[in-house]
């Protein structure tokens, strides 16, 4: 078969990149080196198009015990000798085409990645993004996506303890499954993914390959079309059950002192392991590809390189040590098989009875080697222009306060999402302490250590859409604050960058600002970026995606007694607003959802002032003088007084005097608030902290009252919130 | 008295029960290795918990490979002898599966899986707090066993109201009769869906399972 430019367009790869791979090999590749060229540069796994503008983010300094990109996951230190280990990945492609395999070899890729660094992981979050949920595909999806997160978590047993769900019709297409695992590991005892030491043996365990997911990294490297359907071999079929039992193994086989270097096969498997492995060692692979485990008879060379099955992992072992290697996974009943060994030149050489079928420098395939970095043109999307046009005096004040606040209750993006939630198994590991005692981010013990983490995703995308800058400054604000609300310290940042075409010069503004405005935030609050993940191309036809940099955010509680939750706690305390009201309805789900505004701008934030009133908020938990916070989200104050009541069913009293217009003061996103309750006798010393501490009113028994008007009982407020995503899907 | 609990491949509850019962009961407690047949460091007066989790995947049906594994035909001949056993969630359903206790579990009536917590109480009074986290949980016997089950006094647990009402209201799962445990004939082999393991620590804010342990008398 002659291999052309033609050839290589077929596998995604342009007539640029071509010529280039010719020039670094100094001949034409065959066709399964030129696979695995596609593979490995794809923008999947080789950032081409977004490395220079991730280099711009904050990634060493802080607590960081490995810099960014270094390895799998970030490694932060938690203290007491331990390191908490995190990352979040995007599964977008694979669960627009099957929801149900796509989203749960999400889960599955990303325990993976914190388990073969030889970390436990104690808790998974999800951040997922649908259509409508009118409409009849977005409820398909979200059965499927939630059904394949709960199948694939619950049976690995790491609970899933936080996550965020929105609707927006710019999903429809593209839905967006972002999954995050956090895991914990005694410093010094983690396992790098870097092969080491010529003549150690490369084994193979875990599942056998198949050709489920050829393609996989490519695949996802393109908008989705109405022909994406046909690409369905790309998405993986996932075995939580498998996964379970390679956690348990590898964690067991580091113990026995005989693992160099350990890698799991994701995007790209087989070639992607070995070529990263070896890259960063300086070393090179021999590797028999007829020893590889398959479930299928006459896979071919390329097949085997590309296959993204699941639930498999590159291990060096140190040569002479094979024997207990093979006793741990004799143990857990599977597979281990040494398929090949560690070579001096730099060269992966793969084999097929015998017969040389690849021969590549393993440099010359990833990202920091010989894989090409792209500088992308941008230009600003003519949207802004009609954003800046937005006058809040075109939009009628509202007069009926209690129906808007009906209203946005029982919008999808504020309801509660306990139709997803309760099929999540979140309490699974005992550590789950947000189950009883909620709070804006959920805190998860870290047994062991002494210690517990408090974990978050946020992303508004509305706001990146509105202000990308902004946008994704707030993002970045809102993790950290709701980190703060729970009592603990922000440490550290792993990001999911989901955007459309990356080509599109438009998009790419979208990109840059919002990397931009999450590396600025990044820096104040001092939370480096760990790592994360790139999903360029949630794209279709009608259009991209709305800008959607998910941040995943960690924080440490040092000691649990000194953590804050969210709720009201007992009739007659003080309710408190920490932050000022500003006169600001910008991008607010009151603004889209209930006016149909389209396009309006961000919400009103500034840097400092939000890091004053963490800093503050920070102060009065760690002081003793409050007994609740939470932030003003989604929906504003008046959603955030009710959320505060569900937990324990306790209403509030709250007058306002105000100049400023009433759908801003209740129901508008301005940034930087938290609302506080406290004891009577506390109201006076936190006002004397000099924070702008507004008084709103006093916690009932579970009637609410708002300016003297009666809003009925928290219950049947309750009810609305809880059961209004179920109503579309029942 | 002393525990074992077995880990079966599959397993996800099996620390967390270990944990509750070292650190929260302050018990001595081991692990049981599916593999093996060993339980001789086990008199008749102790207890071997089979923890949650899906065993062997749940393949075929849940509960139904761990039941043949070697560790099982040990822990079937040490509940024949009087020894109690309390499995909870996949321990139930190998249980049952094991004809160490009677029905079976069923996919759950609204067909998906379920993590909260729920009430169940022992007697109609006392109302424990306790979460359930399954996906084939509903408990089914034909009229007959039900009856017999209840003559006999054998439904240790049932889903019930926040007041202690057993009404289809709060029942999560559809399971016959809102049975949420049994135990056999015998009275030493216990099976329930909800976890005790996972209230028994303050700092979880829930301690009702260590009534539980209690009420059962594995304490």
């Amino acid at each position: 078969m002659e291999i052309t430019a033609k050839t290589a367009k077929q596998l995604r790869l342009t007539e640029e990149e071509f010529e280039l791979i010719k020039q670094k090999l100094g001949r034409t590749p065959n066709f399964t080196e030129l696979c695995a060229f596609s593979g490995m540069w794809s923008e999947h796994c080789s950032y081409k198009n977004s490395i220079k503008w991730l280099k711009t983010l904050p990634r060493s300094g802080g607590k960081m015990l490995v810099a960014a990109g270094e390895e799998n996951a970030g490694l932060m230190d938690m203290g007491n000798g331990f390191g908490v280990v995190f990352k979040i990945e995007s599964h977008n492609h694979p669960s627009a085409i099957e929801p149900f395999q796509g989203a749960a070899t999400g889960v599955g890729g990303i325990q993976r990645d914190i388990f073969t660094m030889g970390a436990r992981p104690i808790a998974s979050l999800n951040s997922l993004r649908f259509g409508n949920l009118n409409d009849k595909k977005t409820q398909r999806l979200l059965a499927g996506v939630v059904n394949g997160i709960g199948h694939y978590g619950n049976c690995f047993g790491v609970p899933t303890v936080g996550g965020e769900v929105y609707f927006e019709d710019c999903y429809h297409t593209n839905p967006l499954v972002n999954a995050m695992s956090v895991g914990i590991v005694k410093v010094g005892k983690t396992i790098s993914a870097t092969a080491e030491g010529v003549g150690n043996p490369v084994f193979f365990v875990g599942s056998a390959t198949g050709k489920d997911g050829i393609g996989g990294a490519s695949f996802a490297s393109a908008d989705i079309t109405a022909e994406s359907a046909e690409e369905l071999p790309a998405v993986q079929v996932g075995d939580p059950f498998q996964e379970k039992k390679l956690l348990e193994a590898c964690l067991e086989v580091i113990e026995t002192g005989a693992v160099v270097g350990m890698q799991d096969m994701g995007a790209a498997g087989i070639i992607c392991s070995t070529a990263e492995m070896s890259a960063k060692g300086g070393v090179g692979m021999r590797i028999d590809l007829d020893k590889v485990p398959t479930r299928q008879h006459n896979m071919k060379a390329w097949e085997l390189l590309l296959s993204e099955s699941q639930e498999r992992m590159l291990i060096v072992v140190e040569k002479g040590k094979e024997e207990a290697v093979l006793k741990v996974f004799e143990k857990w009943d599977l597979s281990a098989s040494n398929i090949g060994e560690v070579t001096g030149d730099g060269l992966l050489k793969f084999y097929m009875h015998g017969e040389l079928e690849a021969e590549i420098p393993a440099y010359e395939l990833v990202l920091g080697g010989g894989a090409p970095v792209y500088e992308r043109e941008y230009k600003e999307p003519k949207y802004l222009s009609r954003i800046a046009d937005f006058k809040i005096s075109d939009v009628d004040d509202v007069t009926d306060l209690k129906s808007v606040a009906e209203q946005l209750i029982q919008i999808p993006n504020i309801a509660s999402k306990r139709w997803v939630y309760t099929q999540y198994d979140s309490m699974v590991g005992a550590a789950n302490a947000s189950t009883n005692n909620p709070s804006d981010a959920a805190v998860v013990l870290a047994k062991g250590t002494g210690k517990a983490l408090a974990v978050t995703v946020d992303c508004n995308s509305r706001y990146v859409h509105a202000d990308p800058y902004k946008g994704g400054m707030i993002a970045v604000a809102e993790a950290a604050r709701n980190i703060v609300c729970t009592g603990g310290e922000p440490l550290g940042v792993t990001n999911c960058l989901n955007f459309g075409n990356p080509y599109d010069p438009e998009v790419y503004y979208q990109f840059v600002k919002a990397v931009t405005g999450m590396g600025d935030a990044c820096r104040k609050f001092n939370t480096p970026v760990t790592g994360g993940n790139v999903s360029f191309y949630n794209q279709n036809p009608e259009g991209p995606v709305y800008p959607t940099p998910t941040i995943g955010m960690v924080g440490v509680i040092e000691n649990l007694n000194n953590r804050m939750t969210m709720d009201f706690k007992e009739a007659g305390d003080v309710i408190l607003l920490i932050g000022e009201q500003k006169n600001c309805i910008g991008s607010s789900e009151y603004l889209h959802k209930v006016k149909g505004v389209e396009l309006s701008p961000a919400p009103m934030f500034d840097l400092e002032e939000e890091y004053n009133l963490q800093q503050s908020v920070a102060s009065l938990i760690s002081h003793k003088l409050i007994k609740s916070a939470h932030d003003i989200s989604e929906g504003g104050l008046a959603i955030t007084l009710l959320e505060k009541g569900f937990n324990r069913k306790l209403g509030f009293e709250v007058n306002a005097k105000t100049d400023l217009r009433s759908d801003a003061f209740w129901f508008g996103e301005a940034q930087s608030r938290v609302v506080v309750t406290c004891g009577k006798d506390h109201v006076e010393k936190i006002k004397a902290t000099g924070v702008g501490v507004t008084q709103l009113g006093t916690v009932t028994n579970g009637a609410i009252k708002v300016n003297g008007e009666s809003w009925g009982s928290i219950s049947d407020w309750k009810n609305k919130y809880d059961t209004a995503i179920e109503k579309y899907l029942n | 008295m002393k525990f074992g609990v077995v880990v079966f491949p599959g397993s996800n509850c099996d620390r967390d029960m270990l944990d509750a019962i070292q650190y929260d009961l302050n018990k001595e407690v081991v692990t049981l290795w599916h593999k093996d047949k060993d339980i001789s460091m086990l008199s008749t007066n102790d207890c071997i918990v089979l923890p949650g989790g899906f065993s062997y995947g749940d393949y075929l049906r849940c509960g139904a490979i761990a039941r043949f594994s070697p560790m099982m035909q040990s822990v079937i001949d040490f509940a024949n002898k009087g020894g109690k056993v309390l499995g909870v969630c996949n321990g139930f359903q190998i249980l049952c599966e094991s004809h160490l206790l009677p029905g079976v579990l069923l996919q759950n009536a609204n067909q998906q899986f379920i993590c909260k917590n729920v009430n169940i109480t022992a007697d109609g009074k006392d109302v424990l707090k306790i979460p359930i986290a399954h996906g084939e949980g509903r408990f089914y016997a034909d009229d007959a066993l039900l009856d017999e089950l209840e003559a006999n006094n054998q439904v240790i647990f049932r889903y019930c109201s926040e007041q202690g009402f057993t009404d289809q209201f709060c029942n999560p799962n559809g399971a016959c009769r809102n049975i949420a445990g049994i135990k056999n004939k015998a009275g030493n082999v216990f099976g329930m869906m909800p976890h005790p393991e996972r209230a028994t620590s303050g700092a979880l804010g829930n301690l009702d399972g260590r009534k539980v342990f209690e009420l059962l008398g594995l304490n």
